[in-house]
């Protein structure tokens, strides 16, 4: 198999309230034999609320990001999805629109860049379905998530809106990657309606209660569905469903608690790795399956 | 032809206390509506089933109910289409079970309440005699995007996770009914209707951001895109206040400006203010046991931040 290589988009959280994600991303990445290439000068995407205050700047700064991957000749992986959300739609702005390219590429021209085009974005989940292959990974696995009932949390902006995802063959209303992955795994794949919802991370300072209590609808009917961890692919529903759980379950009056993993160190704790290189000491919940 | 079993939901606030799920095996062919079978339901099979149903054609928007949960305007979506997600269970129930009057027919008082908030029609001085066309121009009029093919058949406003647990909050239709106008050179009311969305628990600034109503539209109308340009309108018009969800979209700015990467920590105190940021107090304690806050001077920066600092000076185009 030709060794596969993307250029590494982290987002903020990764570089500070979720360092667990980036050390188990680029552990099972070496692990897997992915060379992943850090993009150190990318930006903040914005992450929805810039574009509500400032689009063109947004778009100029996500278009920047994208700049950087183009010029190592990579396509981009995200691991966060609101990052994945603002560079793919800032790509899908930007590619079907030649007199907005044109504007935002005068911005990028001042700084010495030009956005092309030429480089794919998708979320590393993806990567890992697609190019890499769940059977390859299966074949890699020597601590199979054995009799560990595994709820699959897809987070909403790898998800929606559907039109920019085509190339993922993921349908919004019952997504399958995460599941088939728990699968390949050696997990088992929790059935419950909550998983492609939302879990209500981008109100939670404005509207703590909204948030606390889209949470805790999911948690809940994850737990009555016998899970016995969570997995997100999105680190913004993991500092809401992992650090938030007291806040949570004051709001829904019930105890909620669940450990609620990154999408990478589940993948870690199968293939073997070391829990001090999956940074599940960082994990707010104690996770407690090994 | 796929054999089919359906479950339908049955209730008739006038007789029962609670609902119940008839069970019905049915032949659908490829080129069936949920509309369709929901008239064979009450043609062949119980004539006091009761729904509502008007034009057929994506017009009315009168037919709309969930299936398997999925918001589906009934004339639109064929069975075939929700068989290749959910496979041949399917689920029929009305857009909300709590507000159920009769089987798929529901009392939508709350939807029209938040579609009336926003001033859902033209605001101006009409000269009943005019000497010359009131022309708007194609330019003009493009502002409106596809906001005024709205049908108000509440699949965004009955799917949306912020009007489930937040009954306040306006809900995406009425926010796109309210960008209808204010993207209407024609309008003079922008200011009041943009005073409406703009408020804390039931605007613009609660709305959780899933896009699931761009998802559900059957009319591909993007409410969250139009919700978007409601923000950005407000801060065009000088309307956004001083409060905690306006410091939060600010905020990126100058974080951006100054490290590249977001600063959480100060974001959330400069969102907040003090002392409101102390609430946080416990979270900020089990997170830093767990070593995930960075310290101010331990703060990562962008590679070539320089760059970025030109961008954001350059490229920006909004001041608060």
């Amino acid at each position: 198999m030709k060794k596969l290589k993307y250029a590494l988009y982290t987002g903020c959280t990764a570089r500070e309230s979720t360092p667990e994600l980036l050390k188990s991303t680029m552990s099972i990445a070496k692990k897997l034999n992915i060379e992943l290439v850090l993009l150190d000068e990318a930006s903040c995407c914005g992450a929805s609320h810039l574009q509500d205050f400032d689009d063109m700047l947004s778009l100029v700064l996500n278009a920047r990001n994208i700049c950087y991957a183009e010029n190592l000749g990579l396509d981009m992986v995200t691991i966060c999805n609101t990052c994945q959300l603002n560079t793919a739609m800032t790509k899908e702005r930007l590619d079907n629109d030649e007199e907005l390219k044109t504007k935002v590429n005068e911005k990028l021209k001042e700084v010495g860049l030009k956005y092309k085009g030429t480089s794919k974005v998708k979320h590393f989940l993806y990567a890992l379905q697609d190019d890499y292959g769940y059977e390859n990974i299966k074949s890699k696995v020597v601590r199979p998530l054995k009799d560990i009932n595994v709820a699959s949390f897809y987070g909403c902006h790898n998800l929606r809106p559907s039109g920019l995802y085509k190339e993922n063959h993921e349908n919004p209303y019952k997504p399958t990657s995460l599941d088939n992955l728990v699968l390949s795994l050696g997990g088992k794949a929790v059935e419950y309606e909550s998983k492609n919802k939302c879990c209500g991370f981008h109100v939670e300072l404005q509207n703590p209660k909204t948030a606390n209590l889209l949470s805790g609808n999911a948690m809940s009917d994850a737990i009555d569905n016998d899970a016995d961890i969570m997995v997100t692919p999105c680190p913004l529903c993991h500092l809401r469903m992992d650090v938030q759980q007291h806040n949570i379950s004051r709001q829904m009056g019930r105890d909620i608690n669940i450990p609620v993993l990154h999408l990478p160190q589940i993948v870690g704790i199968a293939l073997g790795i070391d829990d001090k290189e999956l940074g599940l000491h960082h994990n707010v919940t104690k996770v407690g399956i090994v | 032809m796929n054999k089919i079993t359906f479950k339908i939901f049955r209730f008739d606030k006038k007789t029962d206390y609670l609902p119940h799920y008839d069970t019905i095996q049915m032949e659908v062919n490829d080129g069936e509506l949920v509309l369709d079978v929901m008239n064979r339901i009450k043609w062949e099979h119980d004539g006091s089933f009761s729904y509502r149903r008007s034009c057929r054609h994506g017009i009315c928007g009168s037919c709309a109910v969930k299936v398997n949960g999925k918001g589906t305007l009934a004339c639109k979506d064929r069975v075939r289409d929700l068989v290749k997600i959910y496979g041949t269970q399917l689920t029929i129930e009305p857009q909300d079970i709590k507000r159920a009057y009769k089987d798929m027919i529901i009392d939508k008082k709350n939807f029209w309440d938040k579609y009336n908030d926003v001033q859902p029609y033209l605001v101006a001085d009409i000269d009943e005699f005019p000497k010359k066309e009131n022309i708007v121009s194609t330019k003009q009029n493009e502002k409106i995007d596809e906001a005024d093919y709205c049908i108000q058949c509440g699949v965004c406003f009955y799917s949306c996770p912020a009007v489930e647990v937040n009954e306040d909050f306006l809900g995406p239709a009425s926010l796109v009914k309210a960008w209808r106008f204010n993207a209407d050179i024609r309008d003079k009311a922008k200011e009041q209707r943009l005073d409406t969305v703009n408020d804390m628990g039931t605007g613009i600034w609660d709305c959780v951001k899933c896009n699931e109503c761009a998802e559900s539209c059957p009319k591909e109308i993007n409410p969250i895109n139009k919700i978007t340009k409601l923000h950005n309108q407000v801060f065009e018009y000088g309307k956004a206040k001083n409060n905690v969800a306006v410091r939060h979209a600010v905020g990126f700015k100058w974080s951006i400006k100054k490290h590249g990467l977001l600063d959480e920590g100060e974001l959330v105190k400069y969102s907040e203010g003090i002392p409101a940021v102390a609430k946080h107090i416990p979270e900020a304690v089990a997170m830093f046991k767990k070593g995930k806050i960075v310290m101010p001077w331990n703060m990562p920066k962008s590679k070539n931040l320089d760059e970025i600092k030109k961008l954001v000076d350059i490229s920006s185009t909004t001041e608060f």
